[in-house]
């Protein structure tokens, strides 16, 4: 294992990690809204964003996914290093990382169980960068509407049809996070 | 080594509540399982919330407890005191100077703002439990959008009592789809659920969370013709002179007197103290 692997943790994992959990609540509980998230420092090409929420929300106890550009041996060993989370296929993960262009199709995804909707991916998406514009989107966490310069739109409404199964989206460019549950109605921008 | 890890609950078990409050807050209204830990304190004196503030505050965070409304009750002073020996962070009366709540049967009269996060406190979180014991059938009630029992229930109270007599607890349903207890909020604080503030419902005992995020449809059960009504003492606090407020009913001497105050602690003060201001 390189020495690169050891580095770029939290430097104090109990505040840095209560200080990310709190942003990706707000980004979570409040799609569209940007957050910056800063704590850890991923090898490359993971965000500052991706490796913080990666840091904050996996352990032994969460399977995760590393797609295609992030599936390489200095993230890999840094994963391993810092959480323990086993790395397994995307099907069975709870967590996924992958950049856009990596991701889809979705059917891949846990969507969970009638009973247990919660057994479900989460997929962490890098994206170019996030704006407020673009997709409209709408529901909990949304006074009256708010705008994300989604990559695209259909697969996000089909993913909304099936709630309460699903998978929750958190979408991060460099230091910046936004949140998409299962429960926001995306539309086209008119 | 003598301190506490910053808010007393270790780092794994930490990510795994914060893990079932992401699901919560992306499934509103549903129940998430959660691996609920002893907490220094018993169950039922609210260790489902205490867990979810363990794993929701931090350093920058502004705490207030309260217990019906009030700051200054046994349960909310030694729980505001726990957070402050094992998290070091202040901790007010103010709601509006908190930016987390953690609450026990009441939900401030004060609006809450969108920086801030209301933590309840729940003894029973599925709200079909008295119609149905077993957490199986719940469960697929629950799947099955199937919540003609609970419609069976709000029924037969009017066929008894002339009127829902459900007062507390009453029975919301959120976003159109689930069915969820408000916790033994009294129903007069039923409307305030559709607020700017995250709420986050911590059930130690039965190892449940559930949250809302802001602005979530949330809509508390009736019918038609008996439409829902958010009721109260019908009295002004007789301390503050509120017409507006939850009432508490207070026994005062042992000839059967009594008062009517605000149960919100904090609201009932800055009325006084506002009042006092403008006699002066």
């Amino acid at each position: 294992m390189a020495e690169a692997a050891l580095k770029g943790g939290f430097e104090n994992p109990p505040i840095d990690s209560a200080r990310a959990f709190r942003r990706i609540t707000n980004a979570m509980a409040r799609p569209g809204k940007i957050e910056t998230l800063v704590g850890a420092t991923p090898p490359p090409p993971m965000s500052v964003a991706a490796g913080t929420v990666l840091l904050t929300l996996c352990d032994p106890d969460t399977s995760l996914a590393l797609l295609e550009t992030l599936n390489n041996q200095e993230i890999r060993d840094w994963v391993t290093f810092h959480t323990g989370a086993p790395i397994v296929s995307a099907q069975r993960a709870d967590f996924v990382f992958g950049a856009w262009d990596n991701v889809r199709p979705f059917q891949t995804y846990k969507t969970g169980e009638a009973q247990y909707p919660d057994r479900s991916a989460t997929l962490v998406i890098e994206w170019e960068e996030l704006k407020n514009r673009g997709a409209h989107l709408q529901g909990p966490g949304i006074k009256d509407i708010a705008f994300l310069n989604l990559p695209s739109v259909q697969p996000f409404v089909e993913n909304a049809a099936l709630f309460p199964l699903g998978i929750d989206f958190l979408f991060c460019s460099d230091d910046q996070i936004a949140g998409l549950p299962r429960s926001t109605k995306v539309s086209e921008s008119s | 080594m003598n301190e506490y890890n910053f808010a007393y609950l270790d780092e794994q078990t930490k990510r795994m509540i914060r893990r079932a409050i992401l699901k919560g807050l992306a499934i509103p209204g549903y129940q998430v399982p959660f691996a609920s830990r002893e907490m220094p304190m018993p169950y039922g004196w609210g260790t489902g919330g205490v867990q979810v503030s363990a794993a929701t505050l931090t350093p920058e965070d502004i705490f207030k407890v309260i217990d019906q409304g009030a700051d200054d009750t046994t349960n909310a002073i030694s729980i505001r005191k726990f957070f402050q020996k094992v998290t070091g962070i202040k901790v007010t009366d103010k709601t509006i100077d908190a930016t987390v709540i953690q609450t026990r049967h009441r939900i401030p009269e004060t609006s809450l703002t969108e920086d801030q996060i209301l933590v309840y406190q729940v003894p029973i979180p599925e709200p079909l439990r008295f119609l149905e014991p077993y957490e199986t059938e719940t469960r697929k009630m629950h799947a099955l959008e199937e919540y003609g029992l609970m419609y069976v229930k709000l029924y037969e109270d009017i066929s008894r009592h002339g009127a829902i007599a459900t007062s507390y607890a009453y029975p919301v349903k959120v976003e159109g789809r689930y069915v969820m207890d408000p916790s033994p909020i009294p129903k007069f604080d039923n409307p305030k659920m559709e607020m700017a503030a995250i709420q986050i419902f911590g059930a130690g005992r039965e190892q449940r969370i559930y949250a809302l995020p802001p602005y979530t449809q949330v809509v508390s059960l009736d019918f038609d013709d008996y439409p829902f009504e958010a009721s109260k003492a019908d009295h002004v606090c007789d301390i503050c002179g509120s017409s507006d407020t939850y009432l508490d009913e207070v026994i005062v001497d042992d000839q059967g007197g009594r008062i009517f105050v605000c149960s919100d602690t904090d609201f009932c003060a800055a009325q006084q103290s506002a009042a006092l201001e403008s006699s002066e």
